[in-house]
């Protein structure tokens, strides 16, 4: 019995291994061809690099310069991490007032929130480029907002959902104190409210860092972020795209979010959790 | 407190309105007209529904979008389940292997597309194809894709779901006699139904919205056989003239099909909370 035992768990460990391995493989082979010669790649991205398909940086180099990468890594960090701070900061203060002040005001507004929650994209994505094109939004400073108001749902929602299961009382006892409702705020409820901030922090960030079609609707090809400039790398240059760049701009999308990923792992599985189960 | 609306609601409150609220019911509004700009439109009535519904390409993704989202949703819950099941046995490296399994889920949809393009590319290339050769190959292509993509999500999902059934249940099943496979069929699963009902329908509804993947991986090729819905509603705003109106109907059915599942979901989770 003993004996069976240890031999299936040693069966499922070995299967776990292999299906690691299989896990592992895209990444491996996206890094593998970043570093082969642009014409060793298509066909044969299986192949290992050999004496003269190796080609060191050059990808990196040749790729980041022509397709204005660079230019494209620097925008989508500075929207990503102004859109969640943001997010994080405005979201946490409206979902205070809305909980602490009842009327039917707020309540219309809380309803309007967790309303857009489950309305796809697609619904808005036309008549959302023109109201935002048309108020002068549509640059990288300008979509900070527009995330702000895409984000509000779910950030709304979920800081709402903890911010009802907290006592009064202390707000209560600083208010009594003298304290601001401002000063309440940043003094008692942030600081309660951290983890949840943290984990609709980390949701936001996964998803602009990665978004697509806001910012190529929004900002289009010629302020692109890093999406969309690996989406016009490959649909932009008909029949001559440079495979080695293309692969190197890949890994550079792929690296900052796993290195971030490896470093904050337990809130991001947290967050997932929590967003899932309350989303 | 009451007076500090404008300082903790308005700038929020300001946003959403611009970014949907506006948008939201403008988009309603234009379903019902033909227009080739905002400033153009006029009043056809539900014309634009009944033109959606006659076009082969909407009907098409329509069913394409179904059929995938139906073999999604089993394959992903059913190998997310197993590897849980196989982590939560203490095995050596359960925290390695569960951070190389949810690793691809941090991936977005655009890069998962073209890394899937070059391997299922690549492997076809023997065969002396490639993946817009057949609807078929664009098909199981998104759904090894989606498969990498969700099955480490779900499963953190049920780990954590395994991890809240108390021990003694098992122990209890053990001692009254219960073979390994009754104590899993009579005690794991039943006590494990919210998990799997909160990753049938995150598994839903993502199959069912994907669009970043699917352009990346196939854009509809061959022929506009493998687009989903939020693909074929981009490509009528923005790939033919004259059809914007259209495009929108099929924006708000598509709307409806998501309401309606978010719906379904709510009154799911809601009696079985009851039940409980």
């Amino acid at each position: 019995m003993e004996a069976r035992r240890k031999f299936g768990s040693t069966s499922i460990f070995i299967l776990m291994i292999m299906l690691s391995v299989l896990f592992l493989f895209p990444i491996f082979i996206i890094f593998m061809n970043s570093f082969k010669t642009r014409f060793s790649i298509m066909g044969s991205p299986f192949r290992l690099p050999t004496a003269e398909t190796f080609a060191g940086f050059e990808n990196y180099v040749t790729g980041i310069k022509s397709a204005g990468i660079g230019g494209a890594f620097l925008r989508s960090l500075f929207i990503t991490v102004f859109s969640v701070l943001i997010i994080a900061l405005l979201c946490s203060m409206t979902a205070w007032y809305l909980v602490r002040v009842k009327n039917k005001l707020t309540k219309a507004i809380y309803s309007l929130f967790v309303f857009s929650m489950i309305v796809p994209f697609q619904m808005v994505m036309y008549t959302m480029t023109y109201v935002v094109t048309k108020i002068r939004f549509n640059n990288p400073i300008g979509i900070v907002f527009v995330y702000l108001g895409f984000g509000a749902g779910l950030s709304v929602f979920m800081l709402s959902g903890f911010i009802k299961s907290v006592p009064i009382d202390l707000e209560e006892a600083a208010e009594i104190d003298g304290c601001t409702p401002l000063q309440t705020f940043f003094r008692i409820v942030l600081p309660i409210l951290k983890p949840t901030v943290i984990t609709v922090t980390i949701l936001n960030a996964m998803w602009i860092w990665n978004d697509y079609l806001l910012p190529y609707l929004i900002l289009g090809t010629q302020k692109k972020t890093l999406p969309v400039a690996i989406q016009i790398a490959m649909q932009g240059a008909y029949g001559s795209v440079n495979w080695g760049g293309f692969m190197a701009m890949l890994v550079l999308a792929i690296v900052p979010i796993i290195i971030f990923y490896l470093f904050s792992q337990k809130y991001i599985i947290e967050g997932v959790i929590a967003g899932a189960v309350k989303g | 407190m009451k007076k500090y609306f404008p300082l903790f609601v308005l700038p929020t409150l300001l946003a959403f309105t611009a970014a949907f609220i506006i948008p939201f019911v403008m988009g309603i509004y234009l379903s019902f007209n033909r227009f080739t700009t905002v400033g153009n439109a006029k009043w056809v009535g539900f014309d634009n529904y009944v033109r959606a519904f006659s076009n082969s390409d909407f009907l098409n993704a329509l069913w394409f979008t179904a059929l995938f989202t139906a073999v999604s949703v089993i394959t992903v819950n059913v190998f997310a389940f197993l590897i849980a099941l196989a982590l939560t046995k203490a095995l050596r490296g359960t925290n390695i292997f569960r951070t190389i399994f949810f690793m691809p889920n941090l991936i977005g949809g655009i890069v998962l597309g073209y890394i899937w393009n070059l391997i299922i590319n690549g492997v076809l290339s023997y065969f002396g194809v490639d993946i817009s050769y057949s609807a078929k190959y664009g098909f199981w292509g998104l759904v090894i894709l989606t498969n990498w993509q969700l099955i480490g999500y779900m499963m953190v999902i049920y780990i954590a779901g395994l991890q809240n059934i108390p021990k003694e249940l098992g122990e209890a099943a053990q001692i009254d006699g219960a073979s390994s496979r009754q104590a899993l069929r009579h005690v794991t699963i039943p006590m494990l139904m919210p998990s799997v009902t909160i990753c049938t329908f995150l598994t839903l509804t993502n199959s069912f919205k994907l669009f970043d993947q699917n352009l990346a991986l196939t854009a509809g090729a061959p022929a506009r056989k493998t687009s989903m819905l939020a693909l074929d509603i981009y490509n009528t705003f923005y790939g033919r003239a004259g059809w914007q109106g259209v495009g929108q109907a099929k924006a708000v059915i598509f709307f409806i099909i998501v309401a309606l599942i978010a719906f379904a979901q709510l009154k799911f989770t809601g009696s079985k909370e009851v039940e409980n």
